[in-house]
């Protein structure tokens, strides 16, 4: 076999190693800053769902299933489920997983939907982050643990980054494609009547694409979900790692109970964000 | 300053729109001469308007027609400058619209206009009633006023008790009646409508045009309408433009258009049009041969007729006002009277229906089958103008039908 040559080897990787060292010397203190207001929205949530009694939040979330999702059958399934949870023990783990991936949502909506709207109003931003958008969702998931830990080191912090840039695709996406595909007649009769962009936005292009903002909203929540096992490889206590501590000591029972835990909590996340893209018919 | 009263409210001068990329680069002279295909063939640029010029008149109804592609929707949507245009201007008011910057444009769109769209346009996130308030809100109306407002444009359209449902549950017709509410309830000097009832089933589609023009008789207001449908155009227009590849082919009164076509694109739109529904008296009367004035003596009005070989004739006073009709046998009768009457007396006379000079044809049938006698057509002040004669209610009727039927 003939081997590539050597000389036209372009050292990306020492140029990319080189960036982050610059980076991480003249940012420090921007990413110190970062990290502390991350760590504080997530420990400000677990703070919330540990001190609120157990019973109390397997109600609401029955409730949301009656409510929200549909029928009381719903509701039932969903309690059953948080109890499951809690008599394998997880209580406590479930909630700051639960914690982490509301948090990280919550850093992703503040970034995703503005980028979103400024994706739909210009098309040149449409053309530069669509590429974008598309490398980051093939890119495999592992690959933003480097810079988030080179970043924020190890924990909550840099699982929480991590999980947020994994997740932020969708709801871009989605926020672009709702507010592009707003009948146009609505939009040109607010401009008609004299209405400003801002007033165009507000009273017709969020409010009409609401249903598919809500879709970008329920994937990038699930995304976020789905990194909680690799985020816990970094030192994000939750029920991910549960589940590597199971493979690493290969307990099958054990990580089973996790991953059934997680499955769970999935589901129920799942039909609640689900049910608010759904239009109600008053 | 009087001059400037009598200003058409809308000046249109030259006016071109090409889609496309920098449309202003490959607009040059050379080009202009082209037409669209080559234009379009050469440049990939899509001509949306070629050189228009027209006026409106304050409190017209303008109607805007053409098959579809033609260019009426880029013709009335750069009226309020949803697009923008490429060449010419635009005058609303005495200003030029095309010349006005994005902050300008918001107060000049607020201030003057309302506008009804095909597929209505409204937010379906919100009741009826704020729907018909988003222009008042638009313009800064505290809520109290706009929805006052708003309700009593919503009752002028017939949507009284709709208020609190949201579009989505009312038919089509009503939909468009919120639009219309909506673009009402801003009191606007100009009412833009692209289409307004071209979604609607035949008969609700007809309801909303009668509704319209009562409703324009009242309200006087100066509007732009688009339509492909000829009927649509000659029942609410006092002017129609048409328009063919963005250019305008032919402007004039629905009579114009119906009577005249400019070309065969014309022609091939009004062939199915009735000219009974068209055609007016005014426009087919001609003067009588014979007209008697009541202060003549019966004999001289005998001799008229029988010069003329008629049998009867129209009476009119002194102030040119129609009296009635005379035959020869009552004059005969009066001559052989003893006391002979100086003037025609009016017990003499047979009063007889008339019509106005707007009245149309069609409606002259059912007049005409009653009487034997033309049919006298006199002002508002029944002044005698003409007369319509059966033969020329039918000839009215006739020829255009004729002329289109040519084709072997
Ligand atoms: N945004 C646009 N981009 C490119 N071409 C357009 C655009 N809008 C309209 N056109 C073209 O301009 C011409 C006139 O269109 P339009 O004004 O919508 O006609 P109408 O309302 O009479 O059907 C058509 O050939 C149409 O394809
Ligand atoms: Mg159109």
């Amino acid at each position: 076999m003939i081997s590539f040559p050597d000389v036209t080897t372009i050292p990306l990787a020492s140029w990319i190693d080189a960036a982050m060292t610059w980076l991480l010397q003249n940012l420090s203190g921007f990413f110190d800053a970062v990290g502390f207001i991350i760590l504080q929205v997530v420990l400000g949530f677990e703070t919330i769902f540990l001190f609120i009694p157990w019973f109390i939040i397997i109600l609401l979330v029955g409730l949301a299933g009656w409510k929200l999702v549909g029928s009381i059958r719903t509701g039932i399934t969903f309690m059953i489920f948080m109890f499951l949870i809690g008599s394998f023990g997880y209580w406590e783990l479930s909630m700051r997983t639960l914690s982490l991936v509301i948090a990280s949502v919550f850093f992703a909506l503040l970034i995703g939907i503005p980028s979103g709207i400024s994706m739909a109003r210009s098309d040149r931003t449409e053309r530069i982050l669509k590429p974008v958008l598309d490398a980051m969702q093939t890119m495999p998931s592992f690959v933003y643990l480097i810079p988030a830990l080179m970043f924020f080191g190890m924990g909550k912090v840099p699982a929480m980054f991590a999980t947020m840039i994994y997740a932020v695709p969708p709801v871009i996406r989605l926020t672009n494609v709702g507010i592009r595909t707003v009948d146009i007649e609505a939009v040109e009769a607010a401009k008609a009547f004299g209405a400003t962009p801002k007033q165009i936005l507000f009273d017709v292009q969020l409010p009409l694409a609401k249903p598919s903002i809500m879709v970008g909203i329920n994937q990038t929540t699930m995304m976020a979900l789905a990194m909680v096992v690799i985020g816990s490889m970094i030192g994000a206590k939750g029920l991910g790692m549960e589940v590597l501590l199971a493979i690493n000591r290969i307990e099958v029972g054990r990580g089973f109970e996790a991953g059934v835990s997680i499955v769970f909590l999935a589901i129920i996340i799942d039909r609640i964000t689900f049910s608010f893209s759904q239009k109600k018919e008053k | 300053m009087s001059e400037k009263k009598e200003q058409p409210q809308i000046v249109i001068k030259n006016l071109w729109k090409i889609y496309g990329k920098d449309p202003k680069r490959i607009f040059t002279k050379k080009m202009q001469d082209l037409s669209k295909d080559e234009i379009q063939e050469k440049t990939g640029c899509i001509v949306g308007m070629r050189n228009i010029s027209l006026e409106v008149e304050r409190g017209q109804f303008y109607i805007l027609m053409g098959l579809s592609g033609s260019g009426k929707s880029t013709l009335i949507r750069a009226l309020i400058r949803l697009i923008k245009p490429t060449d010419g201007s635009i005058e609303i008011n005495g200003k030029d619209i095309t010349k006005m910057n994005s902050e300008q444009l918001l107060h000049f769109r607020r201030d003057t206009y309302g506008m009804v769209f095909q597929h209505y346009g409204l937010l379906p996130h919100q009741t009826v009633l704020d729907n018909a308030a988003y222009g008042l809100k638009i313009r800064g109306v505290p809520k109290g006023e706009r929805y006052a407002k708003a309700m009593r444009t919503l009752e002028t359209v017939g949507l009284k008790g709709w208020e609190d449902y949201y579009p989505g549950s009312l038919s089509g017709g009503m939909q468009q009646r919120v639009g219309l509410a909506r673009a009402l309830a801003n009191d606007p000097d100009i009412l833009l409508m692209d289409e307004p009832f071209s979604g609607l089933d035949p008969l609700i589609r007809r309801q909303m045009q009668d509704e319209l023009v009562e409703l324009q008789e009242k309200l006087q207001k100066t509007i732009v309408f688009v339509t492909h449908d000829l009927h649509e155009a000659l029942k609410l227009g006092d002017q129609i433009a048409i328009m063919r590849n963005g250019e305008l082919v032919q402007v004039g009164t629905p009579e114009d258009i119906v009577s005249n076509p400019a070309d065969d694109y014309v022609q091939e739109f009004v062939r199915d049009a009735s000219p009974a529904k068209v055609l007016t008296a005014g426009t087919i009367m001609e003067s009588p041969k014979v007209l008697l004035y009541a202060w003549e003596g019966p004999k001289t009005a005998l001799t008229l007729l029988r010069s003329n070989n008629r049998k009867a004739a129209f009476v009119v006073d002194k102030g040119h006002k129609l009296l009635g009709v005379v035959k020869e046998s009552k004059l005969e009768q009066l001559l052989n009277l003893a006391e002979k009457p100086k003037g025609i007396p009016l017990s003499a006379i047979k009063k007889i229906t008339s019509v106005t000079e707007d009245t149309i044809v069609e409606d002259l049938f059912s007049i005409v089958s009653e009487n034997p006698y033309p049919i006298p057509v006199v002002d508002e002040n029944n002044k005698f103008k003409g007369m319509v004669t059966t033969d020329q209610i039918f000839e009215s009727i006739a020829p255009a039908a004729d002329e289109g039927g040519d084709n072997d």
